[in-house]
Protein backbone atom coordinates (compact mmCIF):
# COMPACT_ATOMS: atom_id res chain seq x y z
CA UNK A 1 0.00 0.00 0.00
CA UNK A 2 1.44 3.35 -0.95
CA UNK A 3 1.45 5.85 1.92
CA UNK A 4 -1.00 8.68 1.40
CA UNK A 5 0.64 11.91 0.36
CA UNK A 6 0.09 14.52 3.04
CA UNK A 7 1.44 18.00 3.41
CA UNK A 8 3.90 18.44 6.32
CA UNK A 9 1.34 20.59 8.06
CA UNK A 10 -1.34 17.89 7.81
CA UNK A 11 1.15 15.29 9.03
CA UNK A 12 2.00 17.32 12.07
CA UNK A 13 -1.69 17.98 12.75
CA UNK A 14 -2.33 14.23 12.70
CA UNK A 15 0.42 13.63 15.26
CA UNK A 16 -1.07 16.26 17.54
CA UNK A 17 -4.44 14.60 17.07
CA UNK A 18 -2.93 11.34 18.39
CA UNK A 19 -1.81 13.16 21.56
CA UNK A 20 -5.21 14.80 21.98
CA UNK A 21 -7.22 11.62 21.37
CA UNK A 22 -4.77 9.62 23.49
CA UNK A 23 -5.02 11.88 26.52
CA UNK A 24 -8.79 12.30 26.28
CA UNK A 25 -9.68 9.04 28.13
CA UNK A 26 -7.50 10.04 31.09
CA UNK A 27 -8.92 13.55 31.28
CA UNK A 28 -12.50 12.40 30.86
CA UNK A 29 -12.17 9.65 33.48
CA UNK A 30 -10.44 12.02 35.89
CA UNK A 31 -13.41 14.37 35.52
CA UNK A 32 -15.81 11.48 36.19
CA UNK A 33 -13.89 10.55 39.33
CA UNK A 34 -13.62 14.11 40.60
CA UNK A 35 -17.34 14.69 40.10
CA UNK A 36 -18.45 11.43 41.76
CA UNK A 37 -19.48 9.61 38.58
CA UNK A 38 -16.95 6.79 38.72
CA UNK A 39 -18.75 4.32 40.95
CA UNK A 40 -18.22 3.26 44.53
CA UNK A 41 -14.42 3.00 44.49
CA UNK A 42 -13.34 5.77 42.10
CA UNK A 43 -9.68 5.77 43.17
CA UNK A 44 -9.19 2.08 42.42
CA UNK A 45 -11.22 2.34 39.23
CA UNK A 46 -9.10 5.25 37.95
CA UNK A 47 -5.85 3.56 38.99
CA UNK A 48 -6.76 0.37 37.08
CA UNK A 49 -8.00 2.38 34.10
CA UNK A 50 -4.67 4.22 33.78
CA UNK A 51 -2.73 0.98 34.12
CA UNK A 52 -4.80 -0.70 31.42
CA UNK A 53 -4.31 2.20 29.01
CA UNK A 54 -0.56 2.16 29.67
CA UNK A 55 -0.60 -1.44 28.45
CA UNK A 56 -2.73 -0.45 25.46
CA UNK A 57 -0.35 2.31 24.38
CA UNK A 58 2.61 -0.05 24.79
CA UNK A 59 0.80 -2.50 22.50
CA UNK A 60 0.14 0.23 19.90
CA UNK A 61 3.76 1.46 20.09
CA UNK A 62 5.11 -2.05 19.55
CA UNK A 63 2.61 -2.76 16.76
CA UNK A 64 3.99 -0.03 14.47
CA UNK A 65 6.96 -2.04 13.21
CA UNK A 66 5.15 -5.33 12.40
CA UNK A 67 2.30 -3.45 10.71
CA UNK A 68 4.85 -1.70 8.54
CA UNK A 69 6.74 -4.93 7.82
CA UNK A 70 3.52 -6.56 6.73
CA UNK A 71 2.75 -3.62 4.48
CA UNK A 72 -0.52 -2.95 6.28
CA UNK A 73 0.09 0.50 7.71
CA UNK A 74 3.05 2.83 7.89
CA UNK A 75 2.58 4.57 11.24
CA UNK A 76 6.18 5.37 11.99
CA UNK A 77 5.42 9.05 12.39
CA UNK A 78 2.97 8.28 15.21
CA UNK A 79 5.27 6.00 17.17
CA UNK A 80 6.84 8.71 19.31
CA UNK A 81 3.42 10.02 20.33
CA UNK A 82 2.19 6.53 21.22
CA UNK A 83 5.33 5.76 23.22
CA UNK A 84 5.07 9.03 25.11
CA UNK A 85 1.39 8.39 25.80
CA UNK A 86 2.38 5.04 27.35
CA UNK A 87 4.82 6.95 29.56
CA UNK A 88 2.25 9.61 30.51
CA UNK A 89 -0.31 6.96 31.46
CA UNK A 90 2.28 5.00 33.46
CA UNK A 91 3.27 8.19 35.32
CA UNK A 92 -0.39 9.07 36.01
CA UNK A 93 -1.02 5.48 37.14
CA UNK A 94 1.81 5.81 39.67
CA UNK A 95 0.69 9.30 40.77
CA UNK A 96 -2.86 8.07 41.35
CA UNK A 97 -1.54 5.18 43.40
CA UNK A 98 0.78 7.43 45.43
CA UNK A 99 -1.45 10.48 45.94
CA UNK A 100 -5.08 9.28 45.83
CA UNK A 101 -4.74 5.64 46.88
CA UNK A 102 -1.89 5.67 49.40
CA UNK A 103 -2.61 9.34 50.29
CA UNK A 104 1.11 10.17 50.03
CA UNK A 105 2.09 8.04 53.03
CA UNK A 106 5.69 7.54 51.95
CA UNK A 107 6.36 4.62 54.31
CA UNK A 108 3.43 2.68 52.85
CA UNK A 109 4.60 3.36 49.28
CA UNK A 110 8.20 2.35 49.99
CA UNK A 111 7.04 -0.79 51.80
CA UNK A 112 4.88 -1.73 48.79
CA UNK A 113 7.67 -1.18 46.27
CA UNK A 114 10.19 -3.16 48.32
CA UNK A 115 7.97 -6.00 49.58
CA UNK A 116 5.56 -6.70 46.75
CA UNK A 117 7.14 -8.12 43.58
CA UNK A 118 4.33 -6.96 41.26
CA UNK A 119 4.75 -3.38 42.46
CA UNK A 120 8.54 -3.68 42.22
CA UNK A 121 8.20 -4.81 38.58
CA UNK A 122 5.85 -1.94 37.82
CA UNK A 123 8.20 0.55 39.44
CA UNK A 124 11.19 -0.75 37.43
CA UNK A 125 9.17 -0.50 34.22
CA UNK A 126 8.20 3.10 34.96
CA UNK A 127 11.81 3.97 35.84
CA UNK A 128 13.05 2.45 32.57
CA UNK A 129 10.51 4.52 30.65
CA UNK A 130 11.96 7.79 32.01
CA UNK A 131 15.18 7.82 29.89
CA UNK A 132 13.11 6.89 26.85
CA UNK A 133 10.73 9.78 27.42
CA UNK A 134 13.59 12.20 28.10
CA UNK A 135 15.38 11.26 24.85
CA UNK A 136 12.28 11.24 22.68
CA UNK A 137 13.13 14.57 21.01
CA UNK A 138 14.89 15.16 17.70
CA UNK A 139 17.92 16.75 19.36
CA UNK A 140 18.55 13.59 21.40
CA UNK A 141 18.15 11.39 18.35
CA UNK A 142 20.84 13.43 16.54
CA UNK A 143 23.15 13.60 19.54
CA UNK A 144 22.93 9.90 20.47
CA UNK A 145 23.18 8.56 16.92
CA UNK A 146 23.14 4.76 16.83
CA UNK A 147 23.14 4.62 20.64
CA UNK A 148 19.62 6.05 20.54
CA UNK A 149 18.27 2.87 18.91
CA UNK A 150 20.06 0.70 21.44
CA UNK A 151 18.71 2.77 24.32
CA UNK A 152 15.16 2.61 23.01
CA UNK A 153 15.26 -1.19 22.91
CA UNK A 154 14.54 -0.78 26.63
CA UNK A 155 10.91 -0.69 25.58
CA UNK A 156 11.05 -4.51 25.28
CA UNK A 157 11.92 -5.16 28.94
CA UNK A 158 9.41 -2.43 29.85
CA UNK A 159 6.68 -4.29 27.97
CA UNK A 160 7.65 -7.61 29.55
CA UNK A 161 7.67 -6.08 33.06
CA UNK A 162 4.38 -4.35 32.34
CA UNK A 163 2.79 -7.64 31.31
CA UNK A 164 4.14 -9.30 34.46
CA UNK A 165 2.94 -6.43 36.68
CA UNK A 166 -0.51 -6.57 35.13
CA UNK A 167 -0.87 -10.35 35.38
CA UNK A 168 0.21 -10.36 39.04
CA UNK A 169 -1.97 -7.42 40.07
CA UNK A 170 -5.26 -9.24 39.57
CA UNK A 171 -6.81 -11.95 41.71
CA UNK A 172 -7.67 -14.15 38.75
CA UNK A 173 -6.76 -13.86 35.07
CA UNK A 174 -9.75 -13.16 32.83
CA UNK A 175 -10.42 -12.42 29.17
CA UNK A 176 -9.17 -8.83 29.52
CA UNK A 177 -5.79 -10.00 30.84
CA UNK A 178 -5.42 -12.84 28.33
CA UNK A 179 -6.09 -10.51 25.38
CA UNK A 180 -3.77 -7.66 26.44
CA UNK A 181 -0.95 -9.84 27.74
CA UNK A 182 -1.34 -12.15 24.73
CA UNK A 183 -0.85 -9.21 22.36
CA UNK A 184 2.25 -8.05 24.26
CA UNK A 185 3.74 -11.55 24.18
CA UNK A 186 3.00 -11.80 20.45
CA UNK A 187 4.64 -8.44 19.73
CA UNK A 188 7.73 -9.32 21.78
CA UNK A 189 7.96 -12.72 20.10
CA UNK A 190 7.83 -10.95 16.74
CA UNK A 191 10.94 -8.97 17.72
CA UNK A 192 12.78 -12.23 18.30
CA UNK A 193 11.67 -13.74 14.99
CA UNK A 194 12.03 -10.51 12.98
CA UNK A 195 15.70 -10.79 11.85
CA UNK A 196 15.01 -14.20 10.32
CA UNK A 197 11.77 -13.02 8.69
CA UNK A 198 13.52 -10.01 7.19
CA UNK A 199 16.33 -12.20 5.88
CA UNK A 200 13.85 -14.55 4.20
CA UNK A 201 12.11 -11.59 2.61
CA UNK A 202 15.39 -10.22 1.26
CA UNK A 203 16.32 -13.59 -0.25
CA UNK A 204 12.96 -13.88 -1.93
CA UNK A 205 13.37 -10.45 -3.44
CA UNK A 206 16.87 -11.35 -4.66
CA UNK A 207 15.60 -14.58 -6.21
CA UNK A 208 12.86 -12.69 -8.00
CA UNK A 209 15.30 -10.10 -9.37
CA UNK B 1 -39.61 -6.37 48.75
CA UNK B 2 -39.70 -4.60 52.10
CA UNK B 3 -38.89 -6.73 55.15
CA UNK B 4 -40.43 -6.58 58.60
CA UNK B 5 -37.46 -6.24 60.92
CA UNK B 6 -36.82 -6.06 64.64
CA UNK B 7 -34.10 -3.96 66.26
CA UNK B 8 -30.87 -5.57 67.37
CA UNK B 9 -28.13 -4.52 69.77
CA UNK B 10 -25.53 -4.92 67.00
CA UNK B 11 -25.80 -1.47 65.54
CA UNK B 12 -22.52 0.14 64.65
CA UNK B 13 -22.59 3.90 65.09
CA UNK B 14 -20.82 4.83 61.84
CA UNK B 15 -21.99 6.48 58.66
CA UNK B 16 -23.70 3.96 56.38
CA UNK B 17 -22.27 3.24 52.94
CA UNK B 18 -24.87 4.45 50.42
CA UNK B 19 -27.18 1.68 49.18
CA UNK B 20 -26.14 2.57 45.64
CA UNK B 21 -22.50 1.65 46.43
CA UNK B 22 -23.44 -1.50 48.36
CA UNK B 23 -25.44 -2.78 45.40
CA UNK B 24 -23.18 -1.77 42.50
CA UNK B 25 -19.69 -2.60 43.80
CA UNK B 26 -19.65 -6.36 44.36
CA UNK B 27 -17.42 -9.37 44.13
CA UNK B 28 -19.69 -12.19 42.98
CA UNK B 29 -17.71 -14.02 40.31
CA UNK B 30 -20.70 -16.18 39.37
CA UNK B 31 -21.89 -13.06 37.52
CA UNK B 32 -18.46 -11.86 36.29
CA UNK B 33 -15.17 -10.68 37.74
CA UNK B 34 -15.66 -6.94 37.36
CA UNK B 35 -17.12 -5.12 40.38
CA UNK B 36 -19.98 -3.84 38.23
CA UNK B 37 -20.75 -7.25 36.65
CA UNK B 38 -22.98 -8.63 39.44
CA UNK B 39 -25.35 -5.65 39.28
CA UNK B 40 -25.29 -5.68 35.45
CA UNK B 41 -25.60 -9.44 34.87
CA UNK B 42 -27.80 -10.80 37.66
CA UNK B 43 -31.17 -9.66 36.30
CA UNK B 44 -32.21 -13.11 35.09
CA UNK B 45 -31.28 -14.89 38.34
CA UNK B 46 -34.37 -16.31 40.11
CA UNK B 47 -33.86 -16.39 43.88
CA UNK B 48 -37.36 -17.76 44.53
CA UNK B 49 -38.41 -20.43 45.25
CA UNK B 50 -35.35 -21.46 47.28
CA UNK B 51 -34.38 -24.21 49.65
CA UNK B 52 -31.39 -24.71 51.93
CA UNK B 53 -30.36 -28.26 52.71
CA UNK B 54 -28.90 -28.59 56.22
CA UNK B 55 -27.31 -31.93 57.06
CA UNK B 56 -24.18 -33.84 57.91
CA UNK B 57 -23.41 -34.47 61.58
CA UNK B 58 -26.78 -33.38 62.93
CA UNK B 59 -29.61 -35.21 64.68
CA UNK B 60 -32.33 -33.67 62.53
CA UNK B 61 -31.21 -32.98 58.97
CA UNK B 62 -33.75 -30.92 57.05
CA UNK B 63 -34.27 -29.01 53.84
CA UNK B 64 -35.75 -25.62 54.65
CA UNK B 65 -37.84 -23.48 52.36
CA UNK B 66 -36.61 -19.90 52.47
CA UNK B 67 -40.05 -18.47 53.22
CA UNK B 68 -40.39 -20.83 56.19
CA UNK B 69 -37.03 -19.70 57.53
CA UNK B 70 -38.04 -16.06 57.26
CA UNK B 71 -41.23 -16.81 59.17
CA UNK B 72 -39.52 -18.95 61.80
CA UNK B 73 -36.92 -16.40 62.89
CA UNK B 74 -37.33 -12.70 63.56
CA UNK B 75 -35.41 -10.68 60.94
CA UNK B 76 -33.04 -8.34 62.76
CA UNK B 77 -31.41 -5.22 61.42
CA UNK B 78 -27.68 -5.28 62.12
CA UNK B 79 -25.24 -2.60 61.10
CA UNK B 80 -21.84 -4.20 60.50
CA UNK B 81 -18.53 -3.15 59.04
CA UNK B 82 -17.63 -5.14 55.92
CA UNK B 83 -13.91 -5.38 55.25
CA UNK B 84 -12.95 -6.80 51.85
CA UNK B 85 -9.63 -8.64 51.58
CA UNK B 86 -8.82 -6.15 48.79
CA UNK B 87 -8.42 -3.41 51.43
CA UNK B 88 -11.68 -1.54 51.00
CA UNK B 89 -14.57 -1.43 53.42
CA UNK B 90 -18.21 -0.51 53.82
CA UNK B 91 -20.75 -0.09 56.63
CA UNK B 92 -23.88 -2.09 55.76
CA UNK B 93 -27.28 -2.45 57.42
CA UNK B 94 -27.98 -6.17 56.98
CA UNK B 95 -31.27 -7.91 57.69
CA UNK B 96 -31.15 -11.49 58.85
CA UNK B 97 -31.07 -13.98 61.68
CA UNK B 98 -28.21 -15.66 63.53
CA UNK B 99 -26.82 -18.79 61.87
CA UNK B 100 -26.86 -20.29 65.37
CA UNK B 101 -30.68 -20.31 65.35
CA UNK B 102 -30.75 -22.50 62.26
CA UNK B 103 -27.97 -24.79 63.48
CA UNK B 104 -29.70 -25.33 66.84
CA UNK B 105 -32.84 -26.41 64.99
CA UNK B 106 -31.02 -29.33 63.35
CA UNK B 107 -29.21 -30.30 66.60
CA UNK B 108 -25.49 -30.67 65.80
CA UNK B 109 -23.93 -33.90 67.05
CA UNK B 110 -21.06 -33.79 69.54
CA UNK B 111 -18.72 -35.00 66.79
CA UNK B 112 -19.40 -31.95 64.59
CA UNK B 113 -16.50 -29.48 64.64
CA UNK B 114 -16.95 -27.45 61.43
CA UNK B 115 -19.66 -26.10 59.17
CA UNK B 116 -19.31 -26.27 55.37
CA UNK B 117 -21.28 -24.02 53.01
CA UNK B 118 -22.04 -24.35 49.32
CA UNK B 119 -23.31 -21.78 46.79
CA UNK B 120 -25.72 -22.36 43.96
CA UNK B 121 -24.56 -23.50 40.50
CA UNK B 122 -26.84 -22.27 37.70
CA UNK B 123 -24.86 -21.61 34.53
CA UNK B 124 -28.06 -20.75 32.69
CA UNK B 125 -28.70 -17.85 35.09
CA UNK B 126 -25.13 -16.99 36.10
CA UNK B 127 -23.00 -15.85 33.14
CA UNK B 128 -19.73 -16.22 35.09
CA UNK B 129 -20.36 -19.96 35.30
CA UNK B 130 -20.34 -20.43 31.51
CA UNK B 131 -17.89 -19.77 28.71
CA UNK B 132 -14.17 -20.02 28.26
CA UNK B 133 -12.87 -17.83 31.06
CA UNK B 134 -14.28 -19.25 34.25
CA UNK B 135 -12.35 -17.70 37.11
CA UNK B 136 -13.21 -20.15 39.91
CA UNK B 137 -14.19 -23.79 40.29
CA UNK B 138 -17.90 -24.12 41.05
CA UNK B 139 -19.65 -24.36 43.38
CA UNK B 140 -18.12 -21.66 45.57
CA UNK B 141 -17.52 -23.27 48.96
CA UNK B 142 -16.70 -21.85 52.38
CA UNK B 143 -16.35 -23.04 55.94
CA UNK B 144 -16.31 -22.01 59.57
CA UNK B 145 -15.33 -23.68 62.81
CA UNK B 146 -18.49 -24.67 64.70
CA UNK B 147 -17.84 -22.15 67.50
CA UNK B 148 -17.43 -19.39 64.89
CA UNK B 149 -20.65 -20.49 63.22
CA UNK B 150 -22.50 -20.48 66.56
CA UNK B 151 -21.23 -17.02 67.52
CA UNK B 152 -24.08 -14.51 67.92
CA UNK B 153 -22.43 -12.09 65.44
CA UNK B 154 -22.54 -14.67 62.64
CA UNK B 155 -25.55 -13.81 60.51
CA UNK B 156 -27.54 -15.38 57.71
CA UNK B 157 -28.62 -12.28 55.81
CA UNK B 158 -31.79 -12.24 53.72
CA UNK B 159 -31.87 -8.50 53.12
CA UNK B 160 -30.09 -5.17 53.33
CA UNK B 161 -31.34 -1.66 53.85
CA UNK B 162 -34.70 -3.14 54.95
CA UNK B 163 -35.40 -4.96 51.69
CA UNK B 164 -34.85 -8.50 50.42
CA UNK B 165 -31.30 -9.09 49.17
CA UNK B 166 -30.65 -7.86 45.64
CA UNK B 167 -29.39 -10.68 43.40
CA UNK B 168 -25.93 -9.12 43.18
CA UNK B 169 -25.54 -9.21 46.97
CA UNK B 170 -26.17 -12.95 47.27
CA UNK B 171 -29.93 -13.43 47.07
CA UNK B 172 -31.84 -14.90 48.62
CA UNK B 173 -29.66 -15.91 51.59
CA UNK B 174 -25.99 -15.35 52.37
CA UNK B 175 -23.52 -15.54 55.21
CA UNK B 176 -22.15 -12.46 56.99
CA UNK B 177 -19.19 -12.92 59.36
CA UNK B 178 -18.21 -9.35 60.22
CA UNK B 179 -14.81 -10.06 61.77
CA UNK B 180 -13.58 -11.94 58.71
CA UNK B 181 -12.71 -10.77 55.21
CA UNK B 182 -15.74 -10.39 52.96
CA UNK B 183 -15.09 -13.45 50.80
CA UNK B 184 -15.94 -15.69 53.78
CA UNK B 185 -19.50 -14.39 53.42
CA UNK B 186 -20.63 -17.01 50.91
CA UNK B 187 -23.61 -15.97 48.79
CA UNK B 188 -26.76 -17.71 47.50
CA UNK B 189 -26.36 -20.65 49.90
CA UNK B 190 -28.00 -23.95 48.94
CA UNK B 191 -26.29 -26.35 51.32
CA UNK B 192 -24.94 -26.33 54.88
CA UNK B 193 -23.12 -29.42 56.15
CA UNK B 194 -21.79 -30.08 59.64
CA UNK B 195 -18.58 -32.07 59.64
CA UNK B 196 -15.63 -33.14 61.79
CA UNK B 197 -12.99 -32.04 59.25
CA UNK B 198 -11.93 -28.55 58.22
CA UNK B 199 -13.91 -27.94 55.02
CA UNK B 200 -12.32 -26.63 51.82
CA UNK B 201 -12.83 -22.95 50.93
CA UNK B 202 -12.68 -21.64 47.38
CA UNK B 203 -10.06 -18.88 47.64
CA UNK B 204 -7.89 -21.04 49.86
CA UNK B 205 -7.92 -23.79 47.20
CA UNK B 206 -7.04 -21.25 44.51
CA UNK B 207 -4.24 -19.36 46.30
CA UNK B 208 -3.44 -20.90 49.71
CA UNK B 209 -0.53 -18.51 50.32
CA UNK B 210 -2.86 -15.52 49.93
CA UNK B 211 -6.10 -16.62 51.56
CA UNK B 212 -6.20 -18.73 54.74
CA UNK B 213 -9.04 -20.78 56.16
CA UNK B 214 -9.60 -18.34 59.02
CA UNK B 215 -9.19 -15.07 57.12
CA UNK B 216 -9.85 -13.01 60.21
CA UNK B 217 -9.36 -9.31 59.54
CA UNK B 218 -5.84 -8.63 60.81
CA UNK B 219 -3.90 -5.41 60.14
CA UNK B 220 -0.69 -7.15 61.25
CA UNK B 221 -0.79 -9.83 58.55
CA UNK B 222 -0.30 -8.43 55.04
CA UNK B 223 -1.76 -9.96 51.96
CA UNK B 224 1.32 -10.94 49.90
CA UNK B 225 0.41 -8.27 47.33
CA UNK B 226 -0.78 -5.42 49.53
CA UNK B 227 -0.78 -4.19 53.10
CA UNK B 228 -3.80 -4.88 55.31
CA UNK B 229 -2.88 -2.14 57.79
CA UNK B 230 -5.32 0.38 56.30
CA UNK B 231 -8.44 0.34 54.13
CA UNK B 232 -10.28 2.61 51.70
CA UNK B 233 -13.67 3.37 53.22
CA UNK B 234 -16.11 3.47 50.34
CA UNK B 235 -18.03 6.74 50.54
CA UNK B 236 -19.48 9.36 48.28
CA UNK B 237 -18.05 12.39 46.56
CA UNK B 238 -15.70 10.78 44.05
CA UNK B 239 -11.92 10.86 44.52
CA UNK B 240 -12.09 13.24 47.40
CA UNK B 241 -14.85 11.44 49.32
CA UNK B 242 -12.82 8.25 49.72
CA UNK B 243 -10.92 8.12 52.98
CA UNK B 244 -8.21 5.77 54.16
CA UNK B 245 -8.74 4.51 57.70
CA UNK B 246 -6.80 2.16 59.94
CA UNK B 247 -7.91 -1.46 59.82
CA UNK B 248 -8.84 -2.82 63.25
CA UNK B 249 -7.98 -6.30 64.57
CA UNK B 250 -10.96 -8.58 63.91
CA UNK B 251 -12.45 -5.63 62.00
CA UNK B 252 -13.28 -3.90 65.29
CA UNK B 253 -15.06 -6.95 66.80
CA UNK B 254 -12.11 -8.10 68.94
CA UNK B 255 -14.05 -7.71 72.21
CA UNK B 256 -16.65 -10.16 70.91
CA UNK B 257 -14.53 -12.74 69.14
CA UNK B 258 -10.85 -12.58 70.16
CA UNK B 259 -11.50 -15.23 72.83
CA UNK B 260 -12.38 -17.75 70.09
CA UNK B 261 -8.71 -17.71 69.09
CA UNK B 262 -7.03 -17.64 72.52
CA UNK B 263 -3.60 -19.25 72.32
CA UNK B 264 -3.64 -19.49 68.54
CA UNK B 265 -0.84 -18.06 66.40
CA UNK B 266 -2.86 -15.73 64.16
CA UNK B 267 0.09 -15.19 61.81
CA UNK B 268 0.34 -18.90 61.06
CA UNK B 269 -3.44 -19.37 61.08
CA UNK B 270 -4.22 -16.38 58.87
Amino acid sequence: MAPAKLSPRAQSALVWAVYAVGLAPALWTFWLGASNQLGADPVKTFERFLGLWTIRFLILTLAITPLRDLGLFNGLRYRRALGLLAFYYAALHFLTYAVLDQTMVLSAIVADVVKRPFITFGMIALTLLVPLAVTSNNASIRRLGSRWSSLHRLVYPVAALGALHYSMAVKVLGAEQYIHIGLLVLLLAYRIARPRLMEAKRQKRRAAA
Amino acid sequence: AALKTVPSPYRLDEELTPRESVTTYNNFYEFGTDKGDPAANSGTFKPMPWTVEVGGMVAKPKTFGLEDLMKAYPIEERIYRMRCVEAWSMVIPWNGFPLASLLKAVEPLGSAKYVAFESVVRPEEMPGQTGGFQPLPWPYVEGLRLDEAMHPLTLLAVGLYGETLPNQNGAPIRLVVPWKYGFKGIKSIVKITLTDKQPPSTWNILAPQEYGFYSNVNPAVDHPRWSQATERRIGTGGFFGTSRVDTLPFNGYADDVASLYAGMDLKANF
